[in-house]
């Protein structure tokens, strides 16, 4: 399986997501957002975590703009796998490729630590590993991780079973960290290729390092 | 002519740095104060002498980069 790994200026997730997939057993290839293809062979594209463009303006919205994004939304809509963690997930809302905004945490500080997350709904590509109720301990590190979205599309994404996973406490009690709209920390599109979440399930690939929880994560994308 | 864009959460939209700054405010004894929104002023020098068209190109700017619409609202504000 090959898995293609977005670079923007300010990205700084994208040796971490390589090193994820190829312990999986994937093949990698990190591409420069001035590219304007996706090659073709690619299973899964991901756009990793950091700091796009140094959060301008807002996290997000300049990178949407990057030449390579035109290329991203043409492969999301012909099928294509797309994996958005943390400023991937916000540059995808910005692009359009997911509902909502992420908005400055409640309590305006940066958290990064350890927080449990609950698997809402596994019938997706990506969690299929896991369970429907299934506590997973991954990192989060974010500054703009307050997930919002009206009451509207709130209801559409419970319709459509499009909340992925939200935060939660070790028994899987709901416990909201930055003031996300329900505690949701990652959601995907109605056709269930694009993938967003705000915790980095990338970091989480040890367990001598806190926690291989990612693990069944990121594989559900290996079993097709 | 220069164009003055302020953006700032939708009404309804909780704002968190508002809320801290009235906080702060209570704190200094500023008793007076109702309601704090925090947003961001883009202020643009444009080369366009015609009003409608500037208004219009700086209108698809907002829709495009400067304010997150799912989230936040855009007043334009044009200066000759």
């Amino acid at each position: 399986m090959k898995v293609t790994i977005l670079q923007f200026p300010g990205t700084n997730c994208e040796y971490d997501t390589q090193h994820a997939f190829e312990k999986l057993g994937c093949s990698t290839e990190i591409l420069w957002h001035k590219s304007e293809e996706v090659s073709s062979d690619t299973d899964l594209l991901v756009v990793a975590g950091g700091f796009s463009y140094g959060d301008y303006l807002r996290s997000g919205a300049i990178a949407k703009f990057s030449p390579v994004m035109k290329a991203v939304g043409k492969y999301a809509a012909n099928g294509g796998k797309v994996l958005g963690i943390c400023n991937g997930f916000q540059v995808l809302t910005e692009a359009g490729l997911l509902p909502g905004a992420l908005k400055r945490n409640e309590h305006l500080h940066f958290i990064s630590k350890h927080h449990h997350l609950k698997v809402q709904n596994n019938d997706n590509d990506f969690l299929k590993e896991l369970n429907n109720g299934d506590v997973v301990n991954i990192p989060i590190a974010h500054h703009d991780g307050n997930y919002y979205i009206d009451e509207d599309g709130l209801k559409e994404l419970k319709a459509n079973n499009q909340i992925l996973v939200t935060y939660c406490d070790e028994n899987g009690n709901e416990l909201n960290p930055n003031g996300s709209v329900d505690s949701i920390a990652g959601v995907c599109n109605k056709e269930k290729n694009v993938f967003g979440l705000m915790p980095h399930p990338e970091r989480a690939m040890e367990a001598i390092l806190g926690s291989d929880d990612g693990v069944k994560m990121l594989e559900g994308f290996l079993k097709a | 002519m220069k164009a003055i864009v302020n953006v700032s959460l939708k009404a309804g939209v909780l704002d968190s740095q508002g809320k801290a700054v009235h906080h702060a405010l209570d704190s200094l004894h500023f008793s007076g104060v109702e309601d704090v929104r925090v947003g961001k002023q883009i202020v643009m020098q444009l080369s366009h002498t015609d009003e409608a068209k500037a208004r219009e190109e700086v209108t698809q700017m907002c829709e495009d980069l400067l304010a997150n619409t799912v989230i936040e609202d855009y007043e334009i504000e044009l200066v000759k």
